[in-house]
C-alpha cells in the first residue's frame, strides 16, 4: 500500500469517526453515586458546563418590625395585602417591581393616575399571583419545603416567566398531511425524543391523565389495562421533568423498577407533590385568568401561559440553587394568623402543611 | 512484504464466470451477464451475477417496495410534503399503528392507522415470499433448508411484535410503529409498561443467545483465519476429511479450554444460537401482557430479582402517608 493511499484512507477514517461522534460530548464528566451500589443510582454532570449562579435581586431595605399602621389604612382597594404593615407593603411593592417589571416599573401594573384602580389587567393578574404564591408556600410545603417560592422564582425579572406552555392548536386530524399523531417530532419538551411532545396538556392541567402505567400485579387482571401508548405519554412527561431539573431518571427512580416506591429516592415523593402542585396552579390560578389576558399573552388555542416544572426549576434540581428568598419576604408566606375581617377572596390560606419542617 | 495468501481475501480468481447448475423445469431464467469486480472481491466473491429472481423474488420485492413506499409517503406527508424537513426529521418520523380506540378493528381509517395495517400486510407478505424463495432456492441447489428455517425464526419474532401479540391483546396500539427513533422509544415504553423486560426470562435467554452468537462467530471466524495458512479455509471439506488446519484448530481449543467443537458442530452451535435468539425473544414478547403483566413483580415472586435495601419512601397517594 502506498503512502498516499494510506494517508487518504486514514483521513477518510478520521473524517468518518468525527462525523459519527459529532453528537458526543467530549467534556469531562463527574459522577456522583446517590443510591445503593450496583443499582446505577448516580448523577452524571458535565464539569465544563455548570449552570451559572442565579443573580438574586438585593432586598430594597431590611425588613423592620411588624408594627405601625396597616397598609389598608393608608391605601385603597387592598384586597389581599391589607393586613401587612404599610412599611412591609411598600417594601413588597418595590421587590415585586424588581422581580417582575424592572424595566417598566410601577406602572406596569398600576394606573399612574390612580394606583388603586383595578383597570390594568396586570394588576388583577398580580393580585391573583400573590394569592397563588401564598397558597404554594402554605399548601404545597410538601413540594417547596421551607425554601418556598416568591415571584422571582419564576419571573426572574421578566413580565412573563420565560418557560411556560400553552395548548397546541388542534389540527391534523383525519388526514395524514401534517399529522404527527402528537409525537415523532424533534421537540425539546421531551428531550428531542420521538415521544408524545405535549405532556403538559395531558398531565399538567387540572383534570389529567393518570401517569402511572406499570402494573401493580403480576398477572393481567382482566380489567382494561394501561397500554404502551400510555407509557409513551408518561415517558414524555418524565423527559420534561428530567430536562427541567437537569437530572437523569435515577434522581428519583431505581431503574430496576420505575414503579416501586420503596426502591425510589425521596426526591420522587417531592416530584409527586410538585406535579400535583403544578396541576393546582394551572387549574385554580393561571388557567382561569385567560379571559382577562390580552390576546398577545395567550397561546394559539386561546389559553393562558401555564406553568410546568421548568418554569421554576430552569435546569436546576433546586430553583435558584435552593436560595431562600421567602425568609426576607414573609408577606408571601403562609399567613401567620387568619386576616381579620378579610373582605377579599383569600383562598384557602388556612392550613400550613403538616410536617413540612422536616425538610429534606 | 511477502505474506501467505489464501482464498478468502487475497486471491481473486478469474476465469469463465460460474453459472451454477441447470435450473429445474418451470424456473425462470437467471438475470444478467456475470462480471468481475475487483473491489467486491475485497469483501467477498469477485463475481457479480447472475441472479435468480423468479416469481417469488419478484412478488417479494414488489410487496417490500409497496410497504417501503407507504411508510415513506406517510412520513413525507406528516411534514407537509416538505423535502428538506423530510430529510432533517427523518429519524423522528413514523407511521404509527392504530390508537387504542380502534382495538383490533381490521379497517380503521387510513389516517388513524389504516396505512400502518396496509404497510404491515405488505411487509409481512414480502417477508413470507422471500422466505419461500430461500426455501425454494436451497431445494433447487440440492441443499438443506437451514437458511430458510433460521430466517423463519427471525420472521416469527417480527410477526410476534407486529400482529400475533397485538391480536392476543386485542389492540393494534400494542404494535410497533414504523420509524427509526419511534420504534426505539416504543421499545423503552414497552419495557416500562410491563415492569422491566429485563426480568422476562425469555428476554434473558434471547440476550444470552444473541451475545453467545457474537462470541461463537468471533471464535469460529478467528479460528479459521488463524489456520488459513494451513488451508483452513477449506473447512467444509475438512468436516469430512480432516487436514492439518482442522487438526490444529481443534488442538488450539482443546489446549485452551479442554474441549473443542468440530468443523461440523461449530456450525450447528452457531445456527442454534442465532435461531434461539429470535425464537426465545418472540416467546418472551408473546407472554408479555398476555400471561405476565409486570415482569419485575413476577421476578420478585420467583425470588429471581435481586433485592436492595428499602429506601423507606412511601407512595404518597396512599392514604395516611405523611407529607
Amino acid at each position: 500500500m502506498t503512502g498516499t493511499r494510506q494517508a487518504l484512507l486514514t483521513g477518510l477514517g478520521a473524517g468518518a469517526a468525527l462525523l459519527a461522534l459529532a453528537g458526543c460530548e467530549l467534556a469531562p464528566k463527574s459522577s456522583r453515586q446517590t443510591g445503593y451500589r450496583g443499582t446505577g443510582l448516580a448523577q452524571v454532570s458535565n464539569t465544563h458546563h455548570k449552570l451559572p449562579d442565579d443573580s438574586i435581586p438585593p432586598e430594597p431595605y431590611p425588613l423592620g418590625p411588624d408594627t405601625g399602621p396597616r397598609a389598608r389604612e393608608q391605601y385603597a382597594n387592598l384586597q389581599v395585602l391589607g393586613d401587612l404593615s404599610a412599611d412591609e407593603f411598600n417594601r413588597l411593592m418595590m421587590s415585586i417591581t424588581s422581580w417582575v417589571a424592572p424595566q417598566q416599573g410601577c406602572t406596569y401594573c398600576h394606573d399612574p393616575e390612580n394606583l388603586a384602580s383595578d383597570k390594568p389587567y396586570t394588576k388583577r393578574v398580580a393580585r391573583r399571583m400573590i394569592q397563588m404564591t401564598r397558597a404554594i408556600n402554605g399548601q404545597w410545603a410538601s413540594h417547596v419545603k421551607q425554601t418556598g417560592v416568591t415571584c422571582y422564582t419564576c419571573h426572574r425579572g421578566e413580565n412573563v416567566p420565560l418557560q411556560t406552555w400553552t395548548m397546541a392548536p388542534a389540527g391534523g386530524l383525519g388526514t395524514v398531511r401534517g399529522n404527527r399523531h402528537g409525537q415523532n417530532s424533534p421537540d425539546p419538551n421531551v428531550g428531542y425524543a420521538a415521544l408524545p411532545f405535549d405532556p403538559f396538556n395531558s398531565y399538567l392541567k387540572g383534570k389529567t391523565d393518570e401517569i402511572r402505567v406499570a402494573s401493580s400485579h403480576v398477572f393481567p387482571s382482566g380489567a382494561p389495562e394501561r397500554g404502551i401508548k400510555d407509557a409513551e405519554g408518561s415517558y414524555g412527561l418524565m423527559m420534561h421533568i428530567s430536562s427541567a431539573l437537569g437530572v437523569n431518571c435515577t434522581f428519583c427512580h431505581n431503574s430496576q423498577s420505575f414503579r416501586s416506591w420503596n426502591e425510589s429516592t425521596p426526591q420522587r415523593a417531592l416530584a409527586f407533590y410538585g406535579i400535583r402542585m403544578v396541576r393546582d396552579i394551572n387549574a385554580d390560578y393561571i388557567g382561569p385568568l385567560a379571559p382577562i389576558f390580552p390576546p398577545a399573552r395567550l397561546g394559539p388555542a386561546g389559553d393562558a401561559r401555564k406553568v410546568n416544572c421548568a418554569t421554576c426549576h430552569q435546569g436546576k434540581n433546586k430553583p435558584l440553587g435552593g436560595f431562600n428568598m421567602l425568609k426576607d419576604n414573609p408577606a408571601l408566606g403562609p399567613r401567620r394568623a387568619p386576616p381579620i375581617a378579610a373582605a377579599a377572596p383569600v383562598p384557602a390560606l388556612a392550613a400550613p402543611a403538616r410536617g413540612a419542617a422536616t425538610g429534606r | 512484504m511477502a505474506y501467505y495468501q489464501n482464498i478468502f481475501t487475497q486471491v481473486q480468481l478469474r476465469g469463465a464466470p460460474e453459472a451454477g447448475i441447470p435450473l429445474p423445469r418451470g424456473d425462470d431464467p437467471r438475470i444478467g451477464t456475470p462480471f468481475f469486480s475487483y473491489w467486491m472481491g475485497k469483501f467477498g466473491g469477485a463475481q457479480i451475477g447472475s441472479l435468480y429472481l423468479g416469481k417469488l423474488g419478484l412478488a417479494s420485492l414488489m410487496c417490500g417496495f409497496l410497504a417501503f413506499e407507504i411508510i415513506g409517503l406517510n412520513m413525507f406527508a406528516s411534514v407537509n410534503w416538505d423535502p428538506v424537513q423530510f430529510v432533517r426529521q427523518l429519524p423522528w418520523l413514523a407511521l404509527e399503528p392504530p390508537g387504542p380506540q380502534w382495538g383490533f378493528k381490521v379497517y380503521p381509517p387510513l389516517a388513524e392507522g389504516g396505512w400502518w395495517i396496509i404497510a404491515g400486510f405488505f411487509m409481512t407478505a414480502s417477508l413470507l415470499l422471500w422466505w419461500a424463495r430461500t426455501y425454494r432456492r436451497a431445494r433447487a441447489l440440492g441443499l438443506g433448508t437451514h437458511v430458510a428455517w433460521a430466517f423463519a425464526s427471525a420472521i416469527f419474532l417480527c410477526l410476534s411484535l407486529g400482529i400475533i401479540r397485538p391480536a392476543l391483546m386485542g389492540s393494534w396500539s400494542e404494535a410497533v410503529p414504523f420509524g427509526i427513533f419511534p420504534h426505539l422509544d416504543w421499545t423503552a415504553a414497552f419495557s416500562i409498561r410491563y415492569g422491566n423486560l429485563f426480568y422476562n426470562p425469555f428476554h434473558c435467554l434471547s440476550i444470552a443467545f444473541l451475545y453467545g452468537s457474537t462470541l461463537l462467530f468471533a471464535m469460529h471466524g478467528a479460528t479459521i483465519l488463524a489456520v488459513g495458512r494451513y488451508g483452513g479455509e477449506r473447512e467444509i471439506e475438512q468436516i469430512t476429511d480432516r487436514g492439518t488446519a482442522s487438526e490444529r484448530a481443534a488442538l488450539f481449543w482443546r489446549w485452551t479450554m479442554g474441549f473443542n467443537a468440530t468443523m461440523e458442530s461449530v456450525h450447528r452451535w452457531a445456527w442454534w444460537f442465532a435461531v434461539l435468539t429470535t425464537l426465545s425473544g418472540g416467546i418472551g414478547i408473546l407472554l408479555t401482557g398476555t400471561v405476565v403483566d409486570n415482569w419485575y413483580l413476577w421476578a420478585v415472586d420467583h425470588h429471581y430479582a435481586p433485592s436492595y435495601p428499602d429506601t423507606g419512601v412511601l407512595d404518597p397517594s396512599n392514604p395516611g402517608v405523611p407529607k
